[in-house]
């Protein structure tokens, strides 16, 4: 009845996505192996001092710095047969992976748990969040993302035994090219305790900076409704929202940002929430703590220059 | 080049879902209803290709009850060229890992060179068949992309992907599978002349139960439950000074 985590890595560290995974797996076995797949051995040992799992395996080669899918999910469904559940976090990463990992096991794998009630039965959201699901799965082998903001993520403190692994690398027929990476300073956005976010109200991507502005005063990281990444006012990986990042750090502060239920389903487990909006019926300012009808550029102004 | 575009009916993704507490499924009856909008995306995307002369045909494939022939005629009015209806019986309850073996099906009968689909149906928000079909195929996958160049090879396709940590470009080799991102196009409008028209596209309907798959339930909802957004007590403020007060009091800051 061991479990098995999928490993992913922010450069040379663990991501909160695998941390979170870690919790859950710990709730469905006592017995949790690591999977890293990656081009540089030394990666292994961020994983191997997280608190809980009994053995990091490793497979290195060049091809899996930026993670080919049909290569990771060979791999990983090889890997597989020793175990019963494979859980890894709900990000991009292993939202390519996992559900190819599924078709080559022949298992229909569940997204985006949330909560795990039994070995067999988890709780999911469908419909942008506004619906939760409790599912029962009839699989023998059980393959799952879990949400980061849904399970405490697992603190380092332990030492992992490390197992190379060295299979047969499988034929690719698709290549990188590139990666255009987003480079901040700031929090990152998904475990932020702080965000500020900007909506299509903000107008263009010079006033966005604005909300940039406030992000740095208040140590919070920068989010942005679809309209603001639709008009380019920042790129894509700020998006919060059903199909964007979910998020629920202890504040969010939503700048011209209506409340589409798209967006709502990426924030709606913040902490607290404040609203600046000049429509007082913007369905945004019904799920807030704070609702400040103003012109957001007065308010952003305002707040900009106000010393703390 | 012939391209498949599977398309999925679902509620109108600015419609509130809501439970029915006996059945304990989302009611669907007198629901508004729509193409789901990743499968727009991915049909203006098939019809682009058409247009510019790398795509021979075009065709639509969606699975499910009767009224998901509207769904297919929507594509037909948008311009695929035929639609293929695979029709179950309303009981069924589909999963990816059963989508995938049914489209995987027709696609091979197809011998279709690539495969554009929505990354995510708005209902059951599972984003899996895509990659579960490129699995079953052992096709090349590019998930999430906003930008597809056909290479001049026309052996392979160039792809960017939202991901996490910003856009990857990937090179796929064909056969491929894509699943399309909001940013990839903005999908046009049928026309009247259109939906006239599509009336009279070919609709292919194939019963299920004729392409021997094994659709038994992998995974069964035991229940369901409405957690729309609460509404909060929300309090007014008007300066700065003010919001720097709340929200020290509450330790947020
Ligand atoms: C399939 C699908 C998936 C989607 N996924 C997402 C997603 O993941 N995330 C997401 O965010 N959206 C998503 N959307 C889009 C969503 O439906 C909304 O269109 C979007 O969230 C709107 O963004 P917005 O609130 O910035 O813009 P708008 O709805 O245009 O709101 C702008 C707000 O700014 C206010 N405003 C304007 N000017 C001022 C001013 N000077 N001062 C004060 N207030 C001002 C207005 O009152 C308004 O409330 C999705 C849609 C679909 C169909
Ligand atoms: N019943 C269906 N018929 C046709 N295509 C489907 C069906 N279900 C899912 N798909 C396709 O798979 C994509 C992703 O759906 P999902 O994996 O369920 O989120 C959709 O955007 C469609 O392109």
């Amino acid at each position: 009845m061991s479990a098995l985590i999928l490993i992913e890595l922010n450069g040379s560290e663990v991501s909160a996505n695998s941390r979170a995974a870690l919790t859950a797996a710990l709730q469905l076995s006592d017995s949790v192996d690591a999977l890293v797949l990656t081009n540089d051995s030394a990666n292994a040992s961020a994983a191997a001092s997280m608190s809980g799992i009994n053995t990091v395996k490793t497979i290195v080669d060049d091809s899996l710095e930026h993670a080919n899918v049909e290569v990771a999910s060979k791999l990983i469904a090889d890997v597989m047969s020793d175990y019963k559940f494979l859980v890894s976090g709900s990000s991009t990463y292993s939202k390519n992976i996992l559900p190819r990992v599924g078709a080559l096991l022949d298992v229909q794998p569940i997204s985006d748990v949330c909560k795990i009630k039994s070995s067999n039965t988890f709780v999911r959201p469908l419909y942008a969040g506004n619906v939760m699901a409790t599912v029962e799965t009839a699989d023998d082998t059980i393959v799952m993302t879990v949400r980061a903001t849904a399970f405490e993520h697992a603190e380092d403190g332990g030492s992992a035994a490390l197992e190379a692994l060295s299979p047969a690398m499988p034929e690719s027929n698709s290549t990188f090219i590139s990666l255009q990476e987003s480079q901040s300073e700031r929090p990152e956005l998904t475990t932020a305790e702080r965000i500020v976010s900007g909506g299509r109200g903000l107008g263009s991507k010079d006033n966005f900076a604005m909300i940039e502005q406030l992000a740095d005063k208040l140590d919070a990281a920068v989010g942005a409704s679809r309209a603001a990444v639709d008009a380019g006012f920042i790129s894509n990986d700020y998006q919060v929202g059903q199909t964007g990042k979910v998020v629920a750090p202890k504040l969010y502060l939503a700048v011209g940002i209506s409340g589409a239920i798209q967006h709502l389903a990426g924030m709606k487990d913040s902490q607290v929430i404040v609203v600046i909006n000049n429509d007082p019926d913007a369905p945004m300012s019904r799920m807030a703590d704070i609702v400040w009808q103003v012109d957001l550029f007065d308010a952003l102004n305002e707040l900009n220059a106000y010393q703390v | 080049m012939k391209i498949i575009i599977p398309v999925k009916r679902v509620l109108d993704p600015y419609t509130q879902a809501r439970v029915n507490k006996q059945t304990q499924q989302v009611d669907l009856s007198n629901a508004k209803m729509a193409m789901n909008p990743f499968c727009e995306i991915a049909v203006e995307e098939a019809l682009t290709l058409k247009e510019s002369g790398a795509a021979t045909e075009t065709i639509a494939v969606s699975i499910g009850t009767d009224k998901t022939v509207d769904t297919l005629r929507t594509a037909l009015a948008m311009g695929v060229d035929r639609a293929i209806f695979i029709k179950t019986d309303s009981e069924l309850d589909l999963q990816p890992l059963h989508v995938g073996k049914i489209l995987a099906n027709i696609i091979q009968r197809e011998e279709a060179q690539l495969i554009i689909m929505g990354k995510q149906a708005v209902d059951n928000d599972n984003n899996q068949t895509g990659q579960i079909l490129s699995g079953l195929l052992d096709y090349s996958l590019g998930t999430f992309i906003s930008k597809f160049d056909l290479n001049s090879d026309s052996n392979s396709v160039e792809v960017s992907r939202e991901i996490d940590s910003g856009i990857e470009t990937r090179k796929l080799n064909l056969p491929a599978i894509v699943t399309v991102d909001l940013r990839l196009n903005e999908p046009r409008y049928a026309s009247l002349p259109n939906i006239m028209k599509a009336r009279s596209k070919p609709l292919e309907t194939i019963e299920l139960s004729s392409l021997g798959i094994d659709t038994s339930p992998r995974i069964k909802v035991v229940s369901v439950e409405e957690s729309g957004t609460k509404d909060r007590a929300s309090k007014q403020i008007s300066s700065a000074e003010e919001l720097f007060t709340e929200l020290n009091q509450m330790g947020v800051l």
